[in-house]
């Protein structure tokens, strides 16, 4: 069920559909998506790249990048470009095929996830009905890629750094799975549009209070652990394994695993903002005479929580392999059931806070 | 009919990989051949060499003076306490005594300089266990101290200051003022190191329990310096052979029992605070006099052995000089700290994780031109 | 129950951790580490007594004091100096005297350890500041 997917250009839609007979002009618009996406994907790639390594000099008395343009702006630009013209090179012996297959899984399942989220009220490409339910797969894919990037290197310190993913992944999954499924328990619905909808009356952090917040702080931990990130980024750990699974790595197939690390980080937290602070909407309300506006509440608040993310990743040591698995099993998972029977009770009582 | 055949039973292999020479956690040309089974560590075995530049063979040919500029390139982190090793056992066989000026000095540039290792450490020390901005503070403080010895000594690193009898030259005139403004600043900045690190609930559970060295293995391994204080053996030289101006002062000899990674963190932390302590007691009354006591252009040790040893910011560092009387040594041996303070790595790194090597490397310390020589 | 208060230590404490790099990350813009090497060349001045090379001091007249005793070429540990000298005349007393021919000084070999500054006994070198050493052809020196 593809939602007609240029209405948020409604003046384009009709242009091509005036010009094309329609299923022509359903082909265009579909390509036409694809390149904005496409576009959008890239640009926040290198955005997001460039501001972790301003927050990160901020953090760190430096000053970062600020050479290449205004400020430093086009630093991530010129590296792109960089990597673009640098040789792909290889390791004898190497499983070619799924060493050439691997970055690709990685960045596809971050381009699909990009299509279902809600920047505004109508740019959503994909609205299914299993929307959480979809995102939560999608990012449950890329660790296949990186699996098979660890193991098609001939490499140890790759395989060692893959297996460490695989493990973090699975045992991840689940924290973040619940802690949605408890937002789901007081949202009543999977579908996106249909979150956002129900925030109309509060977001949802607020209408669950106690346990919303309980289930933020987890979703947020497990989120960092999903996008292999510090404080959980073993499986790159570079005082370890040197660069992790992507050691072997080079040129635009490296680039490809470095923005997607960007991408899931703001797809990550894209969606604790769909869940927790109601999307697209504005707090009380207050632009809802201009929807349009939506787009930069969306990323406003996305860009906040990124920003939380890269205060983790530039305060925090990282954890050992099996303490990360303690943190999952022995803390995150009983808390998320507690919460999850904590959030039930709350709705049931009807012990929400509505406006 | 056919018998069952028992399928073999699932074999867990262990495999070996190379860390280093050119490995992030090693800092440094050292390499480590690691056995390991998944990712719990079999065996460690380091292979050296890779930085030998025969400095006690040079030595051997150099004069004197000559050789204290190449003990600069041991432990460069303290390259000042390794010049005043071999001065101390120059002076001792010739029989100088040095100005009180000077020995006054020579301590506060050694705790200086011991403060200035041991901030690399702790930044280096967060940037193993991941936490990447430790490293910025450490150097921000770190900087400070370069600058006061790059205005005295002329050089932030190797500093050649010591010369047989003295030192090169006079104190600068802004030295007191640079140490007092330093010791001002780092004092505010310590709480926070700790406040950044040491609580942190993860840097603990990095670090405790994390190759522990009993205080037997210690001794018998040789360790020195932090590595054995923290498994509680007394061993600074600074308490028990006390040099130039130290028998002045008083501090106390940072001591654990537990001898983890995190207790030999918590003795270099303290360390740098009884350091403070140090250079507080001596900044204010440095003693008038002389910089230098004249000795021969042509410096010739009687005929003998002599030994010396003082307390690097890594450990016991000892030279050991022969001289058949001419003007070059006949043999010269340093005893360095780092040597022995690697040996026993294998013995405390068998059973971790990689994660708890790195954690126990960076404990360790070591500065791998300090091992090779 | 000492579940709970671990899990309450441990977070109270990462949020400390978290307060300090806040703090910095706030009051950063000012107070931030970095020298922006090239760009403050013209401002940025080394302390005296910094050991950039050694250098043989000339007057106004272009002449230095150097007698070609040899003492700083002896000193040198490595052998970065060479003195290379003549026997003349002295013009005044008319005996036999060593002049000094060339002065080498090779910088690449050089440790910067300072003995060879110390042992001239008619201070003809000193330290110079230079620490850049090269330099692209397009800009002046
Ligand atoms: S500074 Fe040292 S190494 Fe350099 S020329 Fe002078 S004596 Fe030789
Ligand atoms: S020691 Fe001084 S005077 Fe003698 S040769 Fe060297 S530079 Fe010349």
């Amino acid at each position: 069920m593809l939602t007609s997917s240029l209405l948020f250009i409604p003046s384009l839609h009709d242009f091509l559909f005036s010009l094309l007979p329609p299923g022509l002009a359903k082909g265009a618009e579909m390509v036409l998506v694809g390149i904005i996406y496409l576009t959008i994907f890239a640009v926040a790639g290198l955005f997001l790249v460039l501001l972790e390594r301003k927050v990160a000099a901020r953090f760190q008395l430096r000053l970062g990048p600020n050479r290449v343009g205004y400020g430093g702006s086009m630093q991530t630009l010129a590296d792109a470009l960089k990597l673009l013209s640098k040789e792909l090179t290889g390791t004898v012996r190497a499983d070619k095929f799924l060493f050439n297959l691997a970055p690709y899984f990685v960045i596809i399942t971050a381009l699909m996830a990009l299509a279902v989220l809600p920047f505004s009220q109508s740019m959503q490409v994909f609205d299914i009905n299993i929307g959480l339910f979809f995102l939560i797969a999608l990012s449950s894919v890329g660790v296949i890629g990186i699996l098979l990037a660890g193991w098609g290197s001939n490499n140890k310190y790759a395989m060692i750094g893959a297996m460490r993913s695989g493990v973090q992944t699975i045992s991840y999954e689940l924290s973040v799975g619940l802690s949605l499924v408890t937002m789901v328990l007081l949202a009543g619905s999977l579908q996106l549009s249909q979150i956002v909808e129900v925030q109309k009356s509060g977001w949802l952090i607020v209408q669950g209070h106690i346990p919303a917040l309980i289930a933020f702080m987890i979703f947020m931990i497990a989120g960092t652990a999903e996008t292999n990130r510090a404080p959980f980024d073993l499986v790159e750990a570079e005082s370890e394994l040197g660069a992790g699974f992507h050691t072997e790595y080079s040129g635009m197939k490296f680039a490809y695993f470095f923005l997607a690390e960007f991408i899931n980080m703001f797809i990550i937290a894209a969606i604790a903002v769909i869940v927790f602070f109601g999307a697209w909407l504005s707090p009380f309300g207050i632009t809802e005479s201009l929807p349009w506006l939506g787009v930069f509440w969306f990323l406003g608040k996305t860009f906040l929580v990124v920003l939380l993310m890269m205060w983790f990743r530039w305060t925090f040591p990282r954890l050992r392999v099996d303490q990360l698995l303690t943190l999952e099993w022995k803390y995150l998972l009983p808390l998320n059931l507690a919460n999850l029977v904590l959030m039930a009770v709350t709705v049931w009582l009807n012990l929400t806070i509505q406006f | 009919m056919e018998t069952a055949t028992i399928a073999p039973p699932i074999k867990s292999e262990e495999y070996f990989i190379n860390m280093g020479p050119q490995h992030p956690a090693t800092h440094g040309v050292l390499r480590l051949l690691l056995t390991l089974d998944g990712e719990i560590i079999k065996k460690v075995e380091p292979d050296l060499g890779y930085i030998h530049r025969s400095i006690e063979k040079m030595c051997e040919r150099n004069s004197y003076q000559q050789i204290i500029h190449l003990t600069d390139r041991l432990d460069y982190l303290s390259s000042h306490i390794n010049n005043e090793a071999v001065c101390l056992a120059v002076e001792a066989a010739l029989g100088v005594e040095v100005p009180e000026r000077v020995k006054v000095v020579r301590t506060i540039l050694d705790e200086l300089i011991r403060i200035s290792s041991h901030c690399l450490w702790w930044g280096v020390m967060g940037m193993d266990l991941g936490a990447l901005t430790s490293y910025f503070y450490a150097f921000r403080d770190r900087e400070m101290i370069n600058d006061i010895f790059e205005e005295t000594c002329g050089a932030r690193l190797t500093m050649n200051y010591n010369v047989p009898g003295g030192l090169m030259h006079d104190i600068h005139p802004n030295f007191v003022a640079r140490t007092r403004e330093f010791l001002a600043h780092f004092k505010t900045k310590l709480p926070e190191y700790d406040r950044l690190l040491t609580d942190n609930v993860i840097f603990q559970k990095r670090t405790k329990g994390v190759g522990v060295l009993s205080r037997q293995d210690a001794i018998a391994f040789g360790a020195s310096g932090p590595v054995g204080r923290a498994s509680g053996y007394s061993c600074d030289v600074r308490v028990h052979h006390p040099y130039s101006a130290l028998p002045k002062v008083t501090f106390k000899e940072a001591l654990r029992t537990e001898g983890d990674s995190f207790a030999r963190y918590q003795v270099r932390i303290q360390e740098m605070w009884e350091s403070v302590a140090i250079i507080e007691q001596l900044i204010d009354a440095i003693p008038e006099g002389p910089h230098q006591v004249a000795t021969d252009a042509v410096i010739k040790l009687p005929k003998g052995e002599f030994y010396q040893k003082v307390e690097t910011a890594r450990g016991e560092l000892g030279v050991f000089i022969i001289s058949t009387g001419t003007k070059n040594p006949y043999r010269l041996k340093f005893r360095s700290p780092g040597f022995s303070n690697l040996s026993l790595l294998n013995h405390i790194a068998v059973g971790g994780k990689i994660g708890d090597l790195v954690a126990t490397m960076a404990t360790l310390d070591l500065v791998i031109p300090d091992i090779d020589r | 129950m000492s579940y709970f208060t671990e899990i309450y230590h441990g977070v109270k404490t990462l949020l400390t951790g978290m307060r300090v790099t806040g703090r910095y990350f706030i009051t950063s813009g000012k107070s931030a580490i970095t020298q922006q090497y090239p760009d403050n060349r013209a401002s940025l001045k080394m302390f005296d007594r910094f050991r950039g090379e050694v250098v043989m001091l000339h007057d106004e007249n272009n002449e230095h004091s150097c007698t070609g005793c040899q003492k700083c070429e002896l000193a040198c540990p490595n052998g970065s100096i060479e003195i290379i000298w003549d026997r003349g005349v002295d013009p005044e007393t008319g005996k036999k005297k060593k002049f000094i021919d060339k002065h080498i000084y090779h910088l690449g070999m050089c440790t910067q350890c300072g003995l060879c500054v110390q042992a001239c006994p008619s201070n003809a070198i000193v330290w110079a500041q230079k620490f850049r050493k090269t330099r692209s052809t397009t800009e002046p020196s």
